[in-house]
This record gives C-alpha cells, sequence and structure tokens, in this order.
C-alpha cells in the first residue's frame, strides 16, 4: 500500500463525502443539520487547539476570545444595514461598518485576519511565558474581550448582542473548512516547521541550541491557530444568526479542550472522532436535564445536569483512559490496509 | 599573527546572585584543535558552555566566534552561526523519531516559508529532501540509521548520546562543544568513543572542546587541557602538564591539609 493509493483513496473518500453533505443539504432535518454544522466548528476549533498545544505545547486557553473577535467581525460585515439599523438603537454603528455589506466568503476571511491580527498582538508578549502563566494571560485576554465587546456600544451593540445575522453556514461552508482547517494543521505539523514546533513542544533549551527560533515559531503556531479560529467565530455567528458577549465565556474553551483530551493530545484524528462524539453527546443528554417520573416519584428537571455527566465523564476518561481515544496517533490508509487484512485474514481462517 | 582563533573567551564572569560560578574566564582556540576543559563538580564547566552557546548572558566579558562579538546573542543565533553542543543530560526530543531528532538541528538553513511548507512547493520539497538525505547521512556516520524510524526515548543510553552528537552535527557547525560525552561508559565504549570523536573532528572540519570527567578520555585525545576549579581557571596546558601539576592534583584530591 503505497502513498499514491492513498491520496488516490483520500481523494475519493472527500468526493464522496463531500456528495453526502449536498445530499444531506438538502433532505436532512433542521436539528440533525445543526448539529453536524456544530461538530464541523468544533472539529476546526480542536484542530487549531492542537497545533498550539499538542503540537507546539504552549497551553493558551484564549480560544474562546478568537472566536468572540471572528463571530463578532463576521457578523458585522454580513448583516444587511437596515438589520445594523434596528440592532443599534441605542447608540447608531459607527462608519464606515454601518454602510457596508459583504458576502459570506470575504467575511469569513476578514474574521480570521482579525482574529490573526489579536493572535499577533496577544501572543507576542503572553507567548514569552510558560506553562501556567500562559494559560493564566491567555484566558485573561478572552475575557478582556468580553468585557471590551460589552462596552464598545457603537462597534458590537453592547450587552445587546447582534440580532438577524444572515444564516449563510451551511454543512457545505462549515464541514469545507474544517477539512480545510485539517489540512493546512496536518501539512504544517508534518513539514519542517511542524519539527521546529514538536521540538519546542519536547524540549525547549534544546530546541533553541539547535537553532530554533522559539519566539517566531511559537508565535507562528499562536497565529495561524487564531486565524482558523476567527472563521469558525464566523461560521458560529452566521449559524447562530444571533450572537453576545454572554455566548463566549470559558465555557467554550473548556468544551475544546475536553475535546481535545477526549480525542488524544496531538492527534487530529482524535479531535475529529471525538468531536462527532461530544456535540451529540451533548443534545442526548439533555434527556438528564428534563423532568422524569421514576416509579411515582417526580423529580423535576435540573439545568445544568448535562455539564456534572460531562465532567464525571472526563474525569472517568482521566483516570482510565490517559492518552485519550488516539493517544497521539493518527488514521492513516496504511494502517487502515493492516486492520482490514487482519479481520479478512481471521474470517477466511474461521 | 599566525592563524586567528576560531573562539575566544574574554574575561567572562558569570554571576547568579551572590554565587560566582565563572570568574574571569578565557579561553582561545584556533580551528581544528581538540581541548578538552577539566575540574571538580561545580567548578564552572557547563556554566562555560551556557555563557558560550548564549543560554546566560555573562555579567562580565565577552564571547568571539570568528572574530565576531556574539556576546548576549539568542541561542539559536549562535547556533545558526557556527556553534552546536550536546548536553551533560542528554536532551533529546524523546517522541520524536531518531531521523526527526536531526531533521530538526537542519530546520535552520529552511529557506521556505510555512506557506511554501504547507503548499509542499517544489522549493519546499527540495529542501526537505535535501535535509532527509543529509540527515540519514549523518546518522550513518554515527552509526544510528538502522533505527532512523525509532523513538528517540526509546534508544539505549550509548545510542542517545551519539544521536545527540549527529543532532549537533546537522546544524553544520564549525565548533562543537560536547558537555560530558563519555559519562556512564564502560572502558570500551569510551576507547571507541575517543576514536569517533578524533574520526568528527577530521572528517567534518571541526573545532571541538569538550568537558570529561574521564580522565582516560581526556588525556588520551586532547591536545591541551584547561582546568577550572570554584569558577577559575588554575592551569592550562597539555595532558602531560597538566598530570603533574601540583595545582591541579590538589584541586581533585584535596589540599595537604585536609588529608
Amino acid at each position: 500500500m503505497d502513498e499514491k493509493i492513498g491520496k488516490i483513496l483520500t481523494a475519493v473518500f472527500l468526493l464522496l463525502f463531500f456528495g453526502w453533505l449536498y445530499w444531506a443539504q438538502q433532505n436532512l432535518n433542521p436539528y440533525l443539520t445543526r448539529i453536524l454544522i456544530l461538530c464541523a466548528i468544533n472539529i476546526i476549533l480542536a484542530t487549531t487547539f492542537n497545533l498550539v498545544f499538542g503540537y507546539t505545547g504552549q497551553f493558551s486557553l484564549g480560544h474562546a476570545g478568537f472566536v468572540c473577535v471572528g463571530a463578532y467581525t463576521a457578523a458585522l460585515l454580513t448583516m444587511d444595514i437596515t438589520q445594523k439599523k434596528a440592532n443599534f438603537f441605542l447608540a447608531p454603528l459607527i462608519w464606515p461598518l454601518n454602510s457596508i455589506q459583504w458576502p459570506f466568503l470575504p467575511s469569513l476571511l476578514a474574521a480570521g485576519s482579525v482574529a490573526a491580527l489579536f493572535g499577533l498582538i496577544v501572543g507576542m508578549p503572553a507567548l514569552r511565558l510558560r506553562g501556567d502563566y500562559l494559560a493564566l494571560s491567555t484566558l485573561g485576554f478572552a475575557e478582556i474581550i468580553r468585557v471590551v465587546i460589552v462596552n464598545l456600544q457603537r462597534v458590537t451593540n453592547g450587552a445587546l448582542g447582534l440580532k438577524g445575522i444572515p444564516s449563510y453556514t451551511n454543512l457545505l461552508w462549515s464541514w469545507g473548512w474544517a477539512i480545510l482547517a485539517i489540512f493546512i494543521v496536518k501539512r504544517l505539523g508534518d513539514s519542517s516547521y511542524g519539527r521546529a514546533f514538536k521540538a519546542i513542544r519536547e524540549d525547549e533549551i534544546a530546541a533553541q541550541s539547535m537553532g530554533v527560533n522559539l519566539f517566531y515559531h511559537k508565535l507562528l503556531a499562536f497565529t495561524i491557530a487564531s486565524f482558523l479560529t476567527g472563521v469558525s467565530g464566523g461560521l458560529l455567528a452566521n449559524l447562530l444568526s444571533t450572537i453576545d458577549p454572554n455566548a463566549f465565556t470559558f465555557f467554550l474553551t473548556f468544551q475544546v479542550v475536553s475535546i481535545v483530551v477526549l480525542g488524544g493530545v496531538g492527534s487530529l484524528t482524535g479531535s475529529v472522532i471525538s468531536s462527532l462524539i461530544y456535540i451529540p453527546l451533548g443534545e442526548l443528554l439533555r434527556a438528564v436535564e428534563s423532568p422524569v417520573t421514576i416509579a411515582g416519584l417526580h423529580i423535576p428537571g435540573i439545568p445544568g445536569m448535562r455539564m456534572v455527566a460531562f465532567s464525571i465523564m472526563l474525569l472517568l476518561l482521566i483516570l482510565f483512559y490517559r492518552k485519550g481515544l488516539m493517544g497521539g496517533r493518527e488514521f492513516s490508509w496504511q494502517w487502515f490496509w493492516a486492520r482490514v487484512q487482519l479481520v479478512l485474514g481471521k474470517q477466511s481462517e474461521g | 599573527m599566525s592563524t586567528p582563533n576560531i573562539l575566544k573567551v574574554d574575561n567572562v564572569t558569570m554571576q547568579f546572585g551572590g554565587v560566582v560560578a565563572l570568574a574571569d574566564f578565557s579561553l582561545e582556540m584556533k580551528e581544528g584543535e581538540l581541548a578538552g576543559l577539566i575540574g571538580p563538580n561545580g567548578a564552572g564547566k557547563t556554566t562555560a558552555f551556557n555563557v558560550i552557546t548564549g543560554i546566560y548572558k555573562p555579567t562580565k566579558g565577552r564571547v568571539y566566534f570568528d572574530s565576531k562579538d556574539i556576546t548576549g546573542l539568542r541561542p539559536d543565533k549562535i547556533a545558526a552561526l557556527g556553534i552546536a553542543r550536546t548536553f551533560q543530560n542528554i536532551r533529546l526530543f524523546p517522541t520524536l523519531s531518531v531521523l526527526d531528532n536531526v531533521l530538526v538541528a537542519s530546520h535552520l538553513r529552511l529557506r521556505s516559508s510555512p506557506w511554501e511548507a504547507i503548499a509542499r512547493l517544489p522549493k519546499y520539497n527540495k529542501e526537505e529532501e535535501l535535509n532527509r538525505r543529509e540527515a540519514m547521512e549523518l546518522l550513518e556516520a554515527v552509526g544510528l540509521a538502522d533505527v532512523a524510524h525509532e523513538q528517540a526515548g526509546g534508544l539505549p543510553y550509548g545510542q542517545q548520546r551519539r544521536l545527540e552528537i549527529a543532532r549537533a552535527l546537522a546544524t553544520r557547525p564549525k565548533v562543537l562543544l560536547l558537555d560530558e560525552p563519555g559519562a556512564g561508559m564502560s572502558v570500551e565504549e569510551i576507547n571507541e568513543l575517543m576514536g569517533f570523536i578524533c574520526r568528527i573532528l577530521r572528517d567534518f572540519g571541526l573545532t571541538i572542546l569538550l568537558i570529561e570527567h574521564q580522565m582516560r578520555l581526556v588525556m588520551g585525545i586532547c591536545q591541551w587541557i584547561q582546568v577550572l576549579n570554584y569558577g577559575r581557571t588554575i592551569a592550562r596546558g597539555t595532558p602531560l602538564e597538566i598530570q603533574n601539576n601540583p595545582k591541579v592534583i590538589e584541586a581533585y584530591l584535596g589540599g595537604k591539609g585536609d588529608a
């Protein structure tokens, strides 16, 4: 099984997958569609978190902040002008945002670019810190973004949030970006730059002594991750059609970290699989929050029970399955083929 | 003036708070030399390496490489200029493959941008292929070619030491600093290592400075030796001179009064 066949298989798989998405777009019910789109958005987030933490070893907790920046940028660019007027009734929106409306793709690219710019500005001081200090300062950044957005009435409409954002995000957009994000991060991770990232993760002093510019490479990983995170924010805004500062709390970052840990830190395959488990599970677990009657005993619905269930799951995972589902390994057609042969071999024996 | 010094350390003092780890340390090396830096534990040998490679910025004094002042430059810049090192307590990238460990060290020569790397443009592919070929050649030179795709952290101790040297060589250094290359090795391994060091000195056109406690190795291959004690240079000379220097014997075995 050589590389060429693997590439062809990947291409065929992607073609079939997008064909199916196209079909699903028309035929799947809106609820399922929405869950699948959320899966894709979370795949992007998990992938970028993996680039910064899984590959480069920098524990940044600023994800929610970059999603927030991307979401507001895309929302303000895609909303139509009358909607903007209706939204900003307390104080008018500043020029030029009040008189423009962009198509979806340039808006998403702008969302990514603005987030990347923030990544650069935040990363420059923050990435000089290590370990817990980096985590704390990036977490602080995400909170500052929220506070700034609440107070920038004439740009973000403050605590009122934005309503009536066009629902452009569909299965093709979201999964298209998810696959692009995986492609970019995987290609970068397997390149000479990726080796430098991993060297930094393993031993900063040794990496630097071998000529790796620590700051440049950390900032590179962080900025690329910020760009893609910003794009996913744009996708999220144009899916939800309503955003406000409270949609981007630490809970969002926590969810991304959970997905990555569940899938296995450093494994993109793991991130994809665990997004596909985590998000639908979140929906299924809504059952534990609804009122139930067991043997004549009525238990009222407890909001937040889902989080308790998730926390227990994560605890169990860390206790018994420390390396996550994939433990840093990746899917490859070679691996798949070996498995298929194994199964076929067993069947022919029996 | 004959051949200029490739490495010159000029009156370097390194202080950590009140502790003087290195006091007025000077050292001069000519191209192609193989020298040793010895001294009891805590004498400041590794501190000297850390100052030369830029991990520490000296409190006082200058470091020159190829007549350029490199004092206070970042370690990655110094590595790019041509000084490579190994570490006393091996510092490999344990979860990366043996080959990838060596390839990390050739990253500093990469001209392709991240975008060219993501798109796998011909320019990047060519560089990658060249680096891979060179890395494999290096691994062959140190006898690790057959374990190229294994995890570096899983190698036996002796092979890890050799991998560290291969990795340092991949930066294409002019000066190589070896921090206790023979630590924990048996007599046979030391003999092998001595041959190996002499071979790379010649084959790669290096200048080598090594820290070592194994006297067999130091006395056997070094052209000259500098001895440190409590951060101060107490002697400098050929192996024979050092062996018979009363100050050196005192530093290693304790003063007359202590006995």
